[in-house]
């Protein structure tokens, strides 16, 4: 996946880059708005991560200014104004998807992969998902394990279908509080950790390597164990 | 500047010069009119009179002849006054009067006419006078005419009047305006001092009100409200920072401590990344303190309203129930919900979400210890609120602490051994106050109510958007 990093703080975009391609992404950088947005518009890039707050442009300008011109790059805001209002404001301005500053990398890796599998990805119009022997019949409401239906609450279902629609992708929990839940603050508590735990006891059950695996320090995974 | 410049650029001063021209312009206007009547009226008598002489003479001479015209107007000529008489004869010789031939002689029969003229006997001076010539039959004429010298003189009079007038509405005016905008420069001078006093630091002082009840009066205390309202903010402001150096020393010292504690004695890579690890969730339960105290600062300051919207806070209230009810059930509590339908706020959803999840948790974290404890949840409408209560059977809160556990970081004794920030009630509250709202925190024999009241929305047809509430 090709990323470009616009951001001005050199210590945190050279962290970027570092991290990035150290999982295997290749990464470049842009230091102010302006050479973000040339980079931006020339570059075939698959994710835009940009700072708020830049010199020359700034953030926000520069993704309205992406989007004018049609280049559809998804692009994911940072920002270290993490208010209601603001976040909000990144999105109508075109952005795909925002994080504030402090972030965790492992929540930010997963965002940009997220984001990048959106735009590569005919997955949106499947309507079967499988991951092993386990199968989410979007249109039928159905899952099977091996076959055999096994009966879902409706949150537990969406919660399974969007960590089967980022199959081999981490989920954090603060994405599944925005996507399944709709909700965009901090759960703070455990809450989608017992939600988690409760999905896990219906389709993991007497299965000696789990599909949905916990990703220490960042979130969830739902992959077939046994590739 | 020195102090008469600035006198001069007050708006006082402007104003009263401006209307000392605009005055100035009107005493003008009404002397001159006044100098224009009085000159015509007089030269209006003027012309009766010389009417009259001229009839009286030309009977006269109809009667008896030259001769007679002759002597009346000699009989004339000695008696007092201004009236003036010429008689010549065909050939141009003077025969009676007391005028030399004037230089401009008035045209025979025409009107009467302003001119100079001199008298025989003072044959050096010149003066003004109305004049008329008629013609008489034999060639004779006569000038007749009256001396306006008195009327010049009055003329000048006027003139001076307007002069000396105008002087003293000048000066009147100008010391006036200078005194005017004395006074009110003097009254700016001391709201500025006052200003820059509490610029300085003086933040109680407040700008002297007169009582007179004029602009500057409520220029004041418009601005007396303003410096309340900052007052308030400061004295939040200064809350957060003394919170947020108290309370937040202590999970610093903490991380640095483990920190500190893993570079000196951790001997494996595994005790590196163990102390990394519990120093990473350290400092994302500060992370999340800080989020929460901006959030409430935020609140506090007002909310923009454009990420603000109507919602049906029944929805939110079943979400955050539903959101919990695993939550609940793993310690073994019921969650129970009393929702009516069709609860619609104005307001922020996510922000909503958030205060519900913060009294949740709450509850079932210091409410519903035991087994086969229970938490209600219910969202109704009460007048022309929404509330939604957050109940439990736990301990709940002494009447004394009721008000102080909606501050910032207040932690009951009870609840100190347990995890949390002790931000969570007044980020609730402050989200309530975001939505005109307040938070009650209740009795609820036994335990803890908390009801969070919000303003409905305002519905008044089924499609149109609920009127905002003033930001």
């Amino acid at each position: 996946m090709r990323i470009l990093v616009i951001e001005d703080d050199k210590e945190a975009s050279a962290y970027l880059v570092k991290a990035f391609r150290e999982h295997g992404h290749v990464a470049d950088c842009a230091a102010d708005g302006l050479t973000g947005y040339a980079g931006a518009r020339e570059g075939e890039y698959d994710v835009l991560i940009v700072d708020r707050m830049l010199p020359k442009l700034d953030g926000l300008s520069l993704i309205s200014g992406l989007r004018e011109q049609k280049v559809e790059t998804p692009a994911l805001i940072l920002s270290a104004l993490g208010q209601v209002d603001d976040r909000v404001k990144g999105l109508r301005a075109g952005g795909d998807d925002y994080l504030t500053k402090p972030y965790a990398f492992s929540e930010l890796l997963a965002r940009v992969e997220a984001l990048a599998r959106r735009r590569v990805g005919p997955r949106a119009e499947e309507t079967v998902y499988r991951v092993g022997d386990l199968e989410l019949d979007r249109l039928a409401h159905k899952v099977t394990v091996e076959g055999q239906e096994i009966a879902l609450q409706p949150r537990e279902f969406r919660l399974l279908e969007y960590l089967m629609k980022h199959a081999g992708q981490v989920v954090t929990r603060t994405m599944l509080l925005e996507n399944v839940w709709d909700y965009h603050f901090d759960p703070q508590t455990n809450v989608i950790d017992v939600h988690i735990s409760r999905l896990r006891a219906k389709i993991d059950k007497g299965r000696e390597t789990p599909l949905l695996h916990t990703v220490r320090g960042a979130g969830y995974m739902i992959r077939d164990g046994a590739r | 500047m020195t102090a008469l410049a600035k006198l001069f650029r007050t708006t006082a001063f402007k104003l009263s010069a401006v209307y000392l021209v605009l005055f100035a312009f009107g005493a003008g206007i009404v002397l001159t009119q006044v100098g224009a009547r009085v000159k015509a009226v007089l030269d209006e008598q003027i012309a009766q009179t010389v009417d009259s002489e001229i009839r009286a003479l030309v009977e006269q001479y109809a009667e008896g002849g030259v001769r007679q015209l002759v002597e009346a107007v000699e009989r004339r000529v000695r008696e007092p006054g201004g009236s003036l008489y010429l008689v010549t004869s065909r050939g141009g010789e003077e025969l009676a009067g007391n005028v030399a031939v004037p230089t401009n002689m008035p045209a025979a029969g025409g009107d009467l006419v302003e001119t100079m003229y001199r008298r025989r006997d003072e044959m050096n001076e010149t003066r003004h006078a109305m004049m008329r010539m008629f013609d008489l039959p034999g060639g004779f004429r006569v000038l007749i005419g009256h001396d306006i010298e008195d009327h010049e003189v009055l003329r000048g009079i006027l003139r001076q009047a307007l002069g000396v007038s105008l002087f003293w509405l000048f000066m009147i005016g100008a010391l006036g305006g200078l005194f005017m905008a004395y006074r009110v420069l003097e009254r700016v001078d001391v709201m500025s001092a006052s200003s820059r006093r509490i610029m300085a630091g003086a933040l109680d002082e407040r700008l002297v009100v007169s009582g007179a009840g004029d602009e500057l009066d409520r220029l004041a205390t418009s601005l007396n409200a303003m410096l309340e309202r900052i007052g308030e903010l400061m004295k939040g402001l200064r809350e957060v920072s003394d919170n947020i150096a108290h309370d937040l020393k202590t999970p610093l010292t903490r991380l640095r401590n483990r920190a500190e504690d893993a570079a000196r004695s951790a001997s494996s890579m595994e005790d590196c990344r163990a102390a990394l690890a519990s120093v990473i969730e350290e400092s994302d339960g500060l992370i999340r303190v800080f989020d929460a105290l901006l959030m409430i600062a935020r609140a506090e300051a007002g909310y923009s309203s454009d990420t603000m919207g109507a919602f049906d806070a029944a929805d939110v209230t079943r979400d955050i129930v539903e959101m919990y009810e695993p939550v609940a059930e793993e310690q073994g509590a019921i969650l129970n919900e009393t929702v009516e339908e069709g609860l619609t706020v104005f307001g922020n959803r996510d922000l909503l979400g958030q205060a519900l999840v913060n009294l949740v948790d709450n509850a079932l974290k210091y409410g519903a210890s035991g087994a086969g404890a229970s938490v209600d949840v219910a969202a109704r409408r009460v007048g022309g609120n929404v509330e939604i209560s957050v109940a439990d059977r736990g301990p709940g809160v002494a009447v004394a602490d009721r008000e102080r556990v909606l501050g910032r970081f207040v932690r009951l004794e009870n609840s100190r051994s347990r995890p949390g920030s002790g931000l969570g009630l007044s980020l609730a509250a402050a989200v309530a106050r975001v939505h005109q709202g307040a938070l009650r925190i209740e009795d609820n024999a036994p335990g803890l109510r908390a009801v969070l009241s919000l303003p409905a929305a305002r519905m008044k047809g089924v499609t149109s958007r609920p009127e905002r509430p003033k930001a």
